[in-house]
């Protein structure tokens, strides 16, 4: 019977998925149970956070510009029309550093440093790299994904706050030098509107919580990929879809939580 | 032979997934020797190696490495026991984000804290006794299949382990290393006082340097004995394998249909 068919198979999806989630967990905690090594030896994570930070800076730079510019744009047009152009500087920075900061640079970081990660992990893993690491009396977990993780969770709030503040450089451009608003109450309105707990911690909280999952996403996927160029692309495909789909859900739960108090 | 044994094999199964791979295998290493497992492709010889560095637990039966059961030793003791470990893989697995040097330094930066000019020094010796001192500066990407091996050679006994397992050193190496690194194998265990057991299809320079052959076949050991025993041996089996023979009681194929009913031909 099809139907019978179909219900067995959403309910092993369930399972699997149920099941992911909790090995996940358990691989979160394992990572923080090994994590000496990655702050005793912090050459270790500096040597990780120039792969995945420096690496990931030009294109979280790039598109925090652009997002900026189009913000400028947009968000003019718009303010025109109740002739309130002078809140510009607002509207760019609240956007960006409440919203668009924190959940575009998760996701660029994602699909550029988190595929990388499963990719390069599960490689290690296809060619007994991290048995033979093992065998070392080497323990993995503590010598090559924790660092990869701190990495992760270091960068990720450093590169969500330049996205940020690229973006309202792109606003400024647009908005002040092209058509020509008040620079003085570009900024002084911005000042005004935006609130250093408020806003600017809540958005660090956000990026920080998005780096964690995202890079516990990529180092899990990695490590349970199957050895094979099948397996490993299958990982790196799953990080991605994972943790953007992730990344936007926490959003919802974060911003309910710290901008609606519920 | 009166030497202690460092490695003893009782009784041991192994299975994936249910399906038997090892049944029964006992054997003893003594320290000061080395020991060749032969046998056909496929008949559990790496996974005989995972079982002895604790990488798998056995279904059955026990593996006492110097009076301690491997698979009832914590992380703790299995870390320890594979500190006096050297373990070859089949494949090398060097480590490719890192240079030659830094493959074969890697033990020594990770358990020890010996300087890293005594560190330099050292790693030298080790690429030297492989022939590939000119290479320290290359990623393993850059290396040829015998190269990588043999730097994942120098790399399983930077440390100087009492117990070095070598899986296949020889495979893809030209005549001239195959005997070079024949011959270390033999001086390295001789100095260090180690125990090495080598897995390998190359029988005659086995033959050369090992004090013991196991023949593994079936799950079981057929054969075993000195290297002049086993020439001497009339066995059809050990026959086979020595002489390279393709029919005898070692099947080719992996177990399968008939090959008729495979191509869908009608005998
Ligand atoms: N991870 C695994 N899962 C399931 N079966 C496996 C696994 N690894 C090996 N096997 C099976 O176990 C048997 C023994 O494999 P093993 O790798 O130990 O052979 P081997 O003697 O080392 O062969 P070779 O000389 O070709 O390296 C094979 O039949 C193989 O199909
Ligand atoms: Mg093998």
């Amino acid at each position: 019977m099809p139907l019978a068919r179909s219900i067995k198979h959403i309910g092993h999806r369930t399972i699997n998925a149920v099941w992911r989630v909790g090995m996940s967990t358990r691989f979160f905690v394992l990572i923080l149970l090994n994590s000496g090594l990655s702050f005793r030896r912090f050459q270790l994570t500096v040597k990780e956070l120039f792969f995945t930070g420096v690496m990931s800076l030009i294109i979280i730079l790039v598109a925090g510009l652009f997002v900026g510019v189009v913000l400028g744009l947009q968000g003019y047009e718009t303010l025109k029309s109740y002739g309130s152009e002078s809140a510009l500087g607002t509207l760019v920075a609240l956007s960006l550093v409440r919203e668009l900061g924190p959940v575009l640079a998760a996701l660029l970081f994602a699909s550029r440093a988190g595929s990388a990660m499963t990719a390069e992990i599960g490689l290690m893993k296809a060619t007994e790299q991290i048995a033979a690491m093992e065998m070392m009396a080497v323990n993995p977990i503590a010598r090559v994904v924790a660092p990869r993780f701190w990495a992760g969770v270091i960068s990720m709030p450093i590169l969500a706050a330049m996205f940020s503040a690229i973006g309202v450089f792109g606003g400024y451009l647009v908005g002040v030098v092209f058509i020509g608003v008040d620079e003085g109450s570009f900024w002084s309105q911005m000042q005004g509107a935006v609130d250093f707990k408020h806003d600017i911690l809540n958005g660090v909280l956000k990026s920080f919580v998005f780096g964690v999952a995202v890079t516990v996403i990529a180092l899990f996927e990695g490590f349970d990929a199957p050895p094979t160029a099948e397996g490993v692309s299958g990982a790196t495909t799953r990080t991605v879809v994972q943790s953007s789909v992730v990344v936007l859900l926490l959003d919802v739960v974060l911003t309910a939580i710290m901008f609606r108090g519920v | 032979m009166s030497s202690q044994p460092l490695v003893e094999i009782r009784d041991v199964n192994f299975s994936y997934d249910g399906r038997p791979v090892l049944k029964g295998i006992n054997m003893t290493f003594h320290k000061g020797k080395v020991i060749a497992i032969m046998g056909g492709s496929g008949c559990g010889k790496t996974t005989l190696f995972r079982l002895i560095g604790g990488a798998l637990k056995p279904t059955k039966g026990q593996i006492i490495i110097d009076g301690q059961v491997m698979h009832e030793l914590d992380e703790q003791g299995l870390y320890a026991m594979r500190r006096k470990m050297g373990v070859l893989f089949q494949f090398g697995a060097l480590f490719t984000d890192m240079s030659v040097y830094d493959n074969v330094a890697f033990q020594m930066r990770e358990h020890t804290d010996l300087p890293e000019e005594m560190i330099h020094d050292l790693v030298m010796m080790k690429l030297h006794a492989v022939g590939l001192r000119g290479t320290h500066a290359l990623m393993p990407a850059e290396l040829s299949g015998g190269m990588a091996r043999r730097v994942a050679l120098a790399r399983t006994v930077a440390l100087d382990p009492m117990l070095i397992l070598y899986d296949e050193p020889f495979a893809g190496l030209d005549p001239i290393s195959l005997t070079a690194i024949g011959n270390s194998i033999r001086r390295l265990n001789n100095a260090l006082g180690a125990t090495s057991v080598v897995v390998t299809h190359d029988v005659q320079e086995s033959l050369k340097i090992v004090d013991y052959i196991y023949f593994i076949a079936d799950g079981i050991i057929v054969a075993e004995g000195t290297p002049a025993e086993i020439q001497a041996s009339d066995k059809p089996f050990v026959h086979q394998f020595v002489h390279g023979e393709m029919d005898g009681p070692v099947p080719f194929q992996y177990p399968c249909r008939d090959y008729n009913q495979d191509l869908g031909v009608n005998a």
